[in-house]
C-alpha cells in the first residue's frame, strides 16, 4: 500500500479524464453525410436510366466543383480542410441533380462553386449557413442561365404524349396533365434527378430508417400539399391539376426528402418541423398556380429556409413539469 | 405500449460482462481512507483521533447539522492519522487512515424486532446507521424517511431500473437479496406512513422480474411496474413520470408530487440497520468494462482504494484508457488510484479506447437530435450556444437550471460536441447571476 500523501505516484500515463457520459452513439457528422450520399443512389440510378450516362459527368463536375471550391476556401481561412467529412460532396450531389440534363459543365462547375463558396464558406461553414447551399447554387444558375436552365431533353423510355417540356411547364403553358404512372417511374423531362418519384421515395424513406431524416417534414410538406391543391382542385378541376399531380410532378419529392431536411437550414424542434413543412408546400402551390414560373420548390425552401431561427425560437417544448 | 418517459436513448448495454457474476466479498484491505464527506450537506465531525482503537461498526464521525449522516468503521484497526484525499467525486476531503488489526470485533447496534418497530426507531435507526441514498447523489436516507409534514405522500417508489449501462449491482441484489429489498421496502412504508409500495424495474431484467412477482404474490400494497428499457428510466423525474405519469416541476422534489423514491440498495440497507444493527459499511458495486481482466459485482469496506479492487479483479489490461466511478453516463473519471470507495459508489468501469472514444468535435448542424432525446424538453444547442456566447439571462429563461446533466444529448450528438460541459459550465454562470438577482 503506498503513502496516500504522494497523490501523484499513482498517475498512469494515457488516463484519459474527460468528463461524462464517457461513450457516445455511433452516429458521427461525416457518418451521416455519406449516409445521405448514398441514400441518393437510387435517384442517380434513375438518372442514368432516362438521361444517360452522361449525366454522371454533369454530377461529377458539380461533385468535384464543390469540393475543391471548399478546399480553397478553407486553405484561404486557414481553416482545417473538411472536405472529407462529405458535406460538399452532398452539395455538389444534389446540385448536379436539380439541374437539366446535358447541362453545360462548365456552368455547372460554376454553380456548384457559388452554391459552396456564397452558399456555404461565406456563412463560416458547415453548420452556419442560412439557406441551402445546393439550392442557392440553382437559383443562381437560373438567374445566371435562364435559357439553358428551362432547355430539357426528353427522357429515354419516354410515351408518345410525353414532351421534352417538364410536366409542370406543359400544364402552365398548354394545360396538359401529364398521367400518373410516367410521373412516379419518371420518363417524364426535367431536371436530372428530380423525375423518378420512386427512387427518391426509396432513398427518402431509407433516410427516414435509419433517423437521419425526422419523418415530420416530408410529411408535413405531402399533407400540406395535397391539402392546399385539393382546395383548388375542386374549385375548378379545369383550370387546376389534381393534387397527385402536384405531388409526383417537378422537384416536389426531391425537395421534401432531401432539400428541406437538410439538418443545418430546417427546424430542430418538433413543432417547428410542422410548421415549416406545412408552409413550404404553401408556398409552392401559391407559385405554381398563381406565379410566373411553372414549378416553385426551390423558392419555396429557400424561403422558409429564412424563417428558420424564429420557427425555432417560437416552437422551443414546454420544459419537462410545467404544465402542457 | 411499455411505460415509459418521453426521450431518452438506449445505449449498448454491455451488462453481460458482469449479469452473471453473484457478489464476492472483498478481502478486507490493510489500510482504508475513510473519507469524512461521503453524503450530500456537510461533512460529519470526528469524535476519535489518532491512535484510537476502532471497532467494524463503530461510529467514528457524527452528523453535523440537518443534513450530513454519520461514518462507521468498516473494519477493526488503529487510526493512523487523518489526511487529505481525492474522493472519486474527485473534490478534496479529510479522510481518517485506519489500519486494520487481526482482531476483527463488531460494534453494531442492537437489532430490533421488524414487525414491533415503531416510525420513529426506523428513522432515528437509520440516522444512525449513516445510510445515504444508493442512487448517486448520496441524500442522507433519513431525512428522505421524514418529509414535510404539509405533503400527503402517495407512493414509495423503489429504483430497480439500473438504466447505466455496464452496471448490474442492483440486478444482483435484486436476484440475492430479494427476501432483505421487500423488507427493507416494508420498513420503509411504515416510517413514512405510506401505504402503496411499488417497485420500477426495466425490461430488461426478465430474471430479477420473474423473482420478485413470485415474491409479491403475497404482498397486497406492494406493486411491481415494468418499464421500458431506456436511459435514464432511473432518474428521479423519468421514473416518477412513468410509473405514476406525474411531472415533477422543475426546481421541485418528489415530495412535491407525493412520491418517495427510493434505490434498491439503499431498501436493503435500512433492513440490515434494523434488522441486523448494522450501519452503512460496505458499498456494493459492479466492476466492469472491457479494460479490466475479471469483471465482477463486489461488496467492498467503505474506504477501499480503487487499487486493491482493480488487484482483486485481476488487473487492468493494456488497453485500459479511462478509470470511471459509477456509470458510463454520469460517472466520474479517475486518476488516482488512491482514491477510496464511498457510501454511494455504485460501479468502477475500466473502459477501453474503443469502448470510450471520442467523435472528433465539429460545428452544430442543428440536427435537434440534442432536443428530440432530452428527457427534460431543454434545447440543449441552444443552451450550449448562449452560454458560448455568455447569454446568461436567456439561458436561465430557457432552463438551464433544470439539466440533471444526464449526458443524453451529449451522447446522442453526431457532431461530437461537448454539450453536458458546457450546460454545467452554464450553470455555474447562471447560478452566480440568479444569486446576483436575489441580493
Amino acid at each position: 500500500m503506498s503513502n496516500l500523501e504522494n497523490q501523484s505516484v499513482n498517475l498512469i500515463p494515457k488516463l484519459e479524464l474527460s468528463s461524462s457520459p464517457h461513450i457516445h452513439s455511433r452516429y458521427t457528422t461525416q457518418q451521416v453525410m455519406w449516409l445521405v450520399n448514398l441514400s441518393l443512389v437510387p435517384v442517380i440510378i434513375s438518372a442514368v436510366i432516362f438521361f444517360g450516362l452522361y449525366q454522371l459527368i454533369v454530377i461529377g463536375v458539380s461533385c468535384a466543383s464543390a469540393i475543391i471550391s471548399e478546399a480553397i476556401v478553407k486553405k484561404i481561412r486557414g481553416a482545417e480542410i473538411t472536405i472529407y467529412d462529405g458535406s460538399a460532396f452532398l452539395t455538389g450531389l444534389l446540385l448536379g441533380l436539380i439541374i437539366p440534363p446535358n447541362f453545360s459543365l462548365t456552368a455547372t462547375a460554376i454553380g456548384s462553386a457559388f452554391a459552396i463558396i456564397i452558399g456555404k464558406e461565406l456563412f463560416g461553414g458547415l453548420g452556419y449557413n442560412i439557406f441551402n447551399p445546393a439550392l442557392i447554387g440553382r437559383a443562381f444558375l437560373q438567374a445566371a442561365y435562364p435559357v439553358a436552365m428551362t432547355t430539357w431533353s426528353k427522357p429515354n423510355f419516354a410515351v408518345d404524349t410525353v414532351t421534352s417540356a417538364t410536366p409542370l411547364a406543359a400544364f402552365k403553358f398548354d394545360k396538359i396533365v401529364t398521367e400518373i404512372k410516367p410521373l412516379i417511374i419518371g420518363n417524364v423531362g426535367g431536371s436530372i434527378g428530380e423525375t423518378s418519384a420512386l427512387a427518391i421515395i426509396i432513398g427518402g424513406i431509407f433516410l427516414i430508417g435509419i433517423k437521419i431524416v425526422n419523418w415530420r417534414i416530408p410529411l408535413s410538406m405531402i399533407l400540406s400539399l395535397l391539402f392546399f391543391s385539393s382546395i383548388f382542385w375542386f374549385i375548378d378541376p379545369l383550370k387546376y391539376p389534381n393534387p397527385l399531380f402536384h405531388l409526383f410532378s417537378g422537384g416536389f419529392l426531391l425537395g421534401a426528402f432531401f432539400m428541406a431536411t437538410d439538418w443545418v437550414t430546417s427546424p430542430y424542434t418538433s413543432t417547428g418541423m410542422w410548421i415549416y413543412g406545412l408552409l413550404i408546400s404553401l408556398i409552392i402551390v401559391v407559385i405554381r398556380l398563381f406565379g410566373g414560373l411553372p414549378e416553385g420548390v426551390m423558392y419555396s425552401i429557400l424561403i422558409m429556409n429564412a424563417f428558420v431561427p424564429l420557427i425555432n425560437k417560437f416552437t422551443h417544448p414546454k420544459i419537462f413539469g410545467e404544465g402542457k | 405500449m411499455r411505460i415509459t418517459f418521453k426521450g431518452g436513448v438506449h445505449p449498448t448495454e454491455m451488462k453481460e460482462l458482469s449479469l452473471e457474476k453473484a457478489f464476492e466479498f472483498l478481502p478486507i484491505p490493510n489500510q482504508i481512507y475513510l473519507p469524512l464527506s461521503q453524503h450530500a450537506g456537510k461533512p460529519a465531525r470526528l469524535i476519535k483521533k489518532k491512535g484510537d482503537t476502532v471497532k467494524k461498526g463503530e461510529m467514528i464521525a457524527e452528523p453535523d447539522g440537518f443534513i450530513s449522516a454519520p461514518v462507521h468503521s468498516p473494519i477493526t484497526g488503529i487510526i493512523n492519522r487523518v489526511s487529505s484525499i481525492t474522493t472519486l467525486n474527485r473534490t478534496r476531503t479529510n479522510a481518517v487512515i485506519i489500519n486494520r488489526n487481526d482482531n476483527d470485533e463488531e460494534d453494531f447496534m442492537v437489532p430490533l424486532n421488524t414487525e414491533s418497530v415503531t416510525r420513529q426507531e426506523i428513522i432515528e435507526r437509520v440516522k444512525l446507521a449513516g445510510i445515504v441514498g444508493q442512487g448517486g447523489a448520496a441524500f442522507p436516507t433519513y431525512v428522505k424517511l421524514s418529509p414535510p409534514s404539509d405533503k400527503k405522500i402517495d407512493y414509495v417508489i423503489i429504483n430497480a431500473c439500473e438504466c447505466e449501462p455496464y452496471l448490474t449491482r442492483d440486478f444482483r441484489l435484486l436476484l440475492e437479496k430479494t427476501v432483505e429489498l421487500i423488507a427493507g421496502l416494508k420498513l420503509i412504508l411504515k416510517a413514512t406512513g405510506v401505504s402503496t409500495g411499488i417497485i420500477g424495474i426495466e425490461d430488461n431484467k426478465p430474471e430479477a422480474i420473474k423473482k420478485l412477482s413470485s415474491h409479491l404474490k403475497e404482498e397486497k400494497n406492494i406493486f411491481l411496474k415494468v418499464l421500458k428499457t431506456k436511459y435514464p428510466q432511473g432518474a428521479e423525474k423519468m421514473l416518477i413520470k412513468a410509473v405514476t405519469g406525474r411531472e415533477v416541476p422543475p426546481g421541485k422534489l418528489p415530495f412535491d408530487v407525493g412520491c418517495i423514491i427510493q434505490n434498491v440498495g439503499t431498501a436493503i440497507l435500512v433492513y440490515y440497520s434494523v434488522a441486523k444493527g448494522e450501519p452503512q459499511i460496505n458499498a456494493f458495486l459492479t466492476v466492469s468494462g472491457l479494460g479490466i481482466n475479471n469483471p465482477k459485482n463486489l461488496v467492498v469496506p467503505i474506504g477501499t482504494p480503487l487499487k486493491n479492487i482493480i488487484d482483486y479483479c485481476g488487473g487492468l489490461k493494456e488497453t485500459a484508457r479511462k478509470i470511471i466511478a459509477g456509470g458510463p453516463m454520469m460517472g466520474y473519471a479517475q486518476f488516482d488510484l488512491n482514491s477510496p470507495v464511498s457510501k454511494a459508489t455504485s460501479g468502477i468501469l475500466v473502459l477501453t479506447e474503443k469502448e470510450a472514444s471520442r467523435t472528433k468535435e465539429s460545428n452544430c448542424l442543428n440536427c435537434g437530435k440534442c432536443l428530440s432525446v432530452c428527457p427534460l424538453n431543454l434545447a440543449p444547442t441552444r443552451l450550449y450556444k448562449l452560454t458560448r456566447f455568455s447569454k446568461f439571462e436567456e439561458a436561465i429563461d430557457m432552463g438551464i437550471q433544470s439539466c440533471m446533466e444526464c449526458g443524453t444529448c451529449a451522447y446522442n450528438c453526431p457532431a461530437g460536441i461537448p454539450l453536458v460541459q458546457w450546460i454545467r459550465f452554464g450553470k455555474l454562470k447562471s447560478l452566480a447571476l440568479l444569486k446576483q438577482r436575489t441580493n
